[in-house]
């Protein structure tokens, strides 16, 4: 186990680097810079930017700075965008404003899926079974960028009950919507999967045998059932978290957190190099642990799994 | 965004009483004196040195104030400057600063001044506006930029405490209207060079606005509170003004009505219905900007737009009346001139195309588009280049349906901002969707635009035009000089003009203050109150 | 929204199986997905969504692009879903004929959909089956490839592409379809092992026949089954994908559309009294998102049956 670890960590430099050069190269090709506007600017001052900011330097020294950089000083590098702040400032802002709604997000989607898939099985086949169903099946299809605009217009606007964007660490108020938005297609997936696979395991010849035995049902269920059911979830999981860092690009853009989602997308298009740089490390490394962590709980639920 | 920079009015007096907006007879002031204004964008920079869009501006207004300030109709009116002088030569301007301090009790002097115009042009600075010192034409501006010459040789000097003296490469008529830019304002040598890159931080910014930063969460929310040691802080009634940023501007508009914001600006379309149903809150004013549709002139432009009759056909055959009625719907005005109807002093030629009917402008499209040979059996066939946006797509949607009736094909080509502008500038396009703002209230600076040397992305050049705009730098009467070249424009049609400007916002009737008639929209929290319901 | 792997690993197991008892899983297979109400119900609203877009476009009175200068500029009080002036699901913010719109959109998204998995699922099954009947250390390799392309983070790959290469339908095609194979070729690899050692193989190669027919020949129509119902599970995300595209503004070219770019039109304007620009793209998407679901998710049954 401890050795599949360190293998998979090992293998995650060399893919970060691929990732780095790669999204570098891209970047960099792309027409226009970080200071094409619409005026352009007289040939003397561009030098001077470019020359301060080391774009004028062959792309492989580029790349290397960089990364001599980041490994030395763990300096992501300056913003072009955001001369004001540096790369490292800019994340250490955004990250734990992503990080808070998403992990916020990811509990809600398993706690209330779990929930709503587990007891749709139970009831297998009566309406709340069809009303979990019918639920999810909604919920699951609603693009977040109708979700999001919807939620302000109705709590907003109509009720006045929370505040329509922006972000505090203090007042939850201000978290609600973002996690609403971005958890509940996840929260229907998970259902989904929670129910067929409950079903399937309620119907497997060991649960079969404690029922003859006379335990109670609960028991059966919270003792028996649930362990097996959760494996397809688990294995779910780490899909999920991916696909909840790029959604957090529409609740960024609708609920104005300063989240790091919208910074991406942003870097992306006005090709502030560095922070985009900075952001695609971020998440490939999440990515890769993540993955590692759903991939260890799995071995650790299913004790056939051996590394 | 738009990128702007100061406004020009002539200055006639040299020392002038403080300008503060005061409430009117019979308006009771609120208790609570907070403004919420809407921003669409995280501020990308509170460093004068270094900030380049409006919504910095609009936030550096509070922070900093330069040697001259706006009033409500955009006139030049002493900020840190008491007085000035100017030389006869025109070439050396002397100021007489007032007493005025820093927010960390500091006096403001002349070599604050002199560090921040000479830490603008310093090559290691990195700064993208650089280039407006060397509009400014302050001495040695240039050659310190490109690092021929030390900072320290700059055309400005502190003669004592309280004494400033530029000195100018040219005489330079708008030279006082460039000080009240970003740019141009002071920045605290001691505070910079005791913090050095850091000193824009929230814990250590100093500024001598009328605000001060109370908190900046970058993309959530700016909060200014009032600056006790502004020397002008008996007449400043707002306490806290706060940006927030909202990047979608129909939830803007929603946190509007739910009372967040106290200001936001209307999308497109939405002005006739909320202006019947909020009269007193939907408010459209002139804004100092034109919307074209310019075409590539140079030798990379397609062969066909080289033809002046397409163009002028096309030019006809654009129905602006129904952009700015039915489309846009915020009393913006159909544009047949590249200045703006509003700029000072500027009246359009008499005659052509705007005195038209749109059906006689049709009917003149198809007879020029038969005499170059093509119509709808053998349509033009050109490509259209926008940056991505709703109006401008809407636009481009419009202009496609108008065209395409004479045999005038256009491929729609929507690209992001960074390359819709870099093929702006290397010519690789054939039509493209470009806006220019005025950078101050005369006519030369749209037409300027125009020039064979100026931004000019089209290349389109023309020796009488050019010879008009450098006679009318120094002409008394400039009018007839400013009217011909329109009349060039008009014939040549090196671009469609589409449309001018309006600013189209919703705005809380409780607040007071806001200037409705400065073509630029330059605003200063300083001269906002808020009234009591 | 993904697939669910665990009922993807069940099916392939099982359809080996099948493959050792000697006889085809597709008989029994089709009798069951035609009992499956749900699945019958999806195909039916599919069947009838691909009509729409097919022929749709005859009935509408208006092009996708035609403004309809009545309307324009009033379209909350002209441009409402009206059967006289021709426009069945009203007018867009320029006045264009949503009808005509929707029917262009819905055939846009398809095409992506479909498109985008039909790559995903050709790229990951030749590359999966490539790894398994080769085997050894180009199986190593390859894997560890997928393994390392697995913690990309695609959609932001993807946004690169499209800023790097500018926005065009070939770009949206392979951008979309690059992302999901992965997944298939570690499922196709594993069943390739299972099957590679079986006697019709090994008579394949004793006469010589070359290793690229026998993948193709071979391997490659036994895997039909889990191909079909990963197909079919990975069109609706494809179309997710697309929409999401569209709402950055990096999808199609104006004046093509495709349902992400009409539901985000749609829902920035749902409080302007003109909702009927949000609800029939809606619409259109959700029903086909369920069509899919349900038709994939009944395919999956009818090919792995599970005592329930």
């Amino acid at each position: 186990m401890f050795a599949f670890i360190l293998r998979r960590l090992a293998v995650a430099i060399p893919t970060l680097l691929l990732l780095i050069v790669f999204s570098f190269v891209l970047m960099h090709l792309a027409p226009g810079g970080p200071f094409t506007g619409e005026r352009a600017l007289p040939p003397a001052v561009l030098a001077n930017l470019e020359r301060q900011y080391g774009l004028n330097d062959p792309l492989w020294l580029q790349i290397w700075n960089y990364l001599y950089n980041i490994v030395v000083h763990f300096d992501f590098g300056p913003s072009f965008v955001y001369p004001d702040r540096t790369v490292n400032q800019l994340i250490a802002a955004g990250f734990p404003v992503t990080l808070t709604y998403g992990a916020l997000s990811f509990l809600a989607a398993v706690i209330f899926g779990v929930s709503l898939g587990v007891v749709a099985a139970i009831w297998h086949n009566s309406w709340v079974d069809y009303l979990a169903v019918g639920i999810s099946i909604g919920a699951q299809v609603l693009p977040n960028f109708v979700m999001a605009p919807l939620l302000v217009l109705v709590f907003t606007l109509w009720y006045r009950l929370l505040p329509g964007g922006g972000w505090s660490f203090n007042d939850p108020s201000f978290w609600i919507m973002p996690v609403i938005a971005l958890a509940t297609s996840y929260m229907a997936s998970i259902a989904r999967i929670t129910r067929s696979s409950m079903l399937e395991v309620l119907g497997s010849n060991h649960i079969r045998t404690a029922r003859a035995k006379g335990m109670p049902e609960h028991r059966v269920i919270i003792r028996h059932a649930l362990k097996p059911a959760m494996l397809p979830v688990i294995s779910y999981l780490g899909p999920v978290f991916v696909s909840m860092i790029t959604g957090s690009v529409v609740i960024d853009i609708y609920f104005s957190t300063g989240g790091i989602g919208k910074a991406f997308v942003d870097s992306a298009l006005n090709r502030d190099y560095a922070v985009m740089m900075g952001v695609t490390i971020l998440i490939g490394t999440l990515t890769i642990l993540f993955n590692l962590l759903v991939d260890v709980l799995y071995a650790w639920i299913d004790p056939k799994i051996r590394y | 965004m738009t990128k702007l920079f100061a406004t020009t009015a002539l200055i006639a007096a040299l020392a002038m009483p403080a300008y503060a907006v005061q409430p009117a007879e019979g308006e009771t002031l609120a208790e609570n004196q907070t403004y919420t204004y809407w921003l669409l964008d995280a501020i990308k920079s509170l460093d004068p040195a270094k900030n380049t869009d409006v919504e910095g501006s609009d936030a550096l207004r509070s922070l900093f104030e330069g040697l001259m300030i706006e009033d409500a109709q955009g006139n030049m009116i002493p900020g840190v400057a008491e007085s000035y002088e100017v030389s006869d030569d025109q070439l050396t301007y002397i100021f007489k600063l007032r007493d005025a301090n820093w927010s960390n009790g500091q006096p403001v002097t002349a070599d604050d001044f002199v560090f921040a115009w000479q830490r603008v042009v310093t090559p290691a600075t990195a700064s993208e506006y650089a280039w407006y010192i060397e509009l400014m034409n302050v001495q040695n501006a240039t050659a310190i930029i490109a690092g021929e010459m030390e900072p320290d040789q700059l055309g400005v000097r502190a003669v004592d405490e309280k004494t400033l003296e530029v000195t100018l490469t040219k005489p330079t008529p708008y030279f006082i209207s460039t000080l009240s830019h970003t740019t141009a304002y002071p920045v605290p040598r001691a505070v910079v060079e005791e913090h050095g890159d850091a000193w824009i931080q929230p814990a250590n910014l100093v500024g001598n606005g009328a605000y001060t930063l109370a908190s900046h969460n970058l993309g959530v929310e700016i909060v200014f509170q009032k600056n006790p040691e502004y020397w002008d802080a008996d007449n400043v009634v707002m306490e806290t003004v706060r940006g927030v940023t909202v990047n979608d501007n129909n939830v803007a508009l929603t946190r509007y009505q739910a009372g967040e914001l106290d200001r936001v600006q209307i999308p497109a379309g939405q002005y006739p219905r909320l202006s019947e149903q909020f009269p007193d809150q939907a408010v459209s004013v002139p804004y100092g900007c034109s919307y074209a549709y310019v075409f590539n002139l140079s030798e990379k432009g397609p062969e066909v737009l080289k033809d002046q009759r397409v163009r002028e056909a096309m030019s006809l055959s654009l129905n602006r009346d129904v952009i700015v009625d039915q489309v846009l719907q915020g009393g913006q005005r159909p544009a047949y001139s590249w200045t703006h109807w509003a700029i000072n002093g500027f009246a359009a030629p008499e005659g052509g195309m705007a005195e038209m009917s749109q059906e006689q402008r049709t009917e003149r499209a198809r007879e020029l588009l038969a005499e170059a040979g093509y119509g709808p059996d053998n349509p033009v066939r050109v490509q259209l280049q926008y940056n991505t946006d709703d109006s401008h797509r809407l636009l481009a949607i419009a202009a496609q349906q108008f065209w395409r009736p004479l045999g005038i094909e256009i491929e729609l080509n929507n690209v992001e901002w960074a390359v819709h502008t870099d093929r702006l500038q290397n010519q690789d396009f054939q039509v493209a969707r470009y806006a220019w703002c005025a950078d101050y209230n005369e006519a030369s600076t749209f037409l300027d635009w125009f020039r064979t040397d100026g931004y000019n992305s089209g290349k389109w050049s023309n020796e009488e035009y050019d010879r008009l705009l450098a006679e009318a730098a120094t002409a008394e009467d400039t009018t007839p000089l400013y009217q011909r070249a329109e009349e060039i424009l008009a014939e040549e049609v090196p671009a469609v003009f589409v449309y001018h400007y309006a600013k189209v916002d919703m705005i809380n009737p409780a607040i007071k203050g806001l200037p409705r008639e400065n073509l630029r929209n330059t605003w200063y929290a300083k001269d906002i109150y808020r009234t009591a319901e | 929204m993904v697939i669910d792997q665990q009922k993807m690993q069940s099916l392939s197991d099982r359809l080996v199986q099948d493959e050792v008892k000697g006889r085809s899983p597709w008989a029994d297979a089709r009798k069951r997905f035609w009992r499956n109400k749900a699945a019958m119900f999806g195909l039916t609203i599919l069947v009838l969504v691909a009509l729409f877009a097919l022929v749709g476009g005859r009935f509408a009175v208006w092009s996708n692009e035609e403004l309809d200068f009545s309307v324009m500029g009033q379209v909350a009080q002209m441009g409402q879903p009206s059967l006289e002036n021709g426009h069945y699901f009203g007018t867009d913010n320029l006045g264009r004929d949503l009808y005509a719109r929707v029917v262009q959109g819905t055939q846009i998204s398809l095409m992506v959909g479909i498109v985008g998995a039909a790559i995903a699922v050709i790229v990951g099954a030749l590359y999966g089956a490539t790894a398994g009947y080769v085997g050894g250390r180009t199986d190593q390799l390859m894997m560890r490839t997928v393994d390392i392309l697995m913690s990309i983070p695609y959609m932001f790959v993807l946004i690169l592409l499209l800023v790097m290469f500018g926005r065009s339908m070939s770009m949206l095609f392979l951008g979309i379809g690059l992302i999901s194979w992965l997944d298939m070729s570690r499922i196709v690899r594993g069943q390739t092992l299972s099957l590679k050692n079986r006697e019709f193989i090994e008579a394949a190669r004793a006469t010589g026949v070359s290793s690229f027919r026998i993948i193709l020949r071979h391997i490659v129509p036994n895997l039909l089954g889990v191909v079909a119902v990963y197909a079919t599970l990975l069109v609706p995300l494809m179309i997710l994908t697309e929409s999401f595209i569209s709402f950055l503004g990096l999808g199609v070219q104006e004046p093509l559309t495709s349902w992400g770019a009409l539901i985000s039109e749609g829902a920035g304007t749902m409080n302007y009294g003109t909702l009927w620009q949000l609800a029939f793209p809606l619409f259109f998407f959700v029903i086909t998102l369920f069509g899919f679901f349900f038709v994939g998710d009944g395919l999956r049954d009818a090919l792995d049956p599970k005592e329930r």
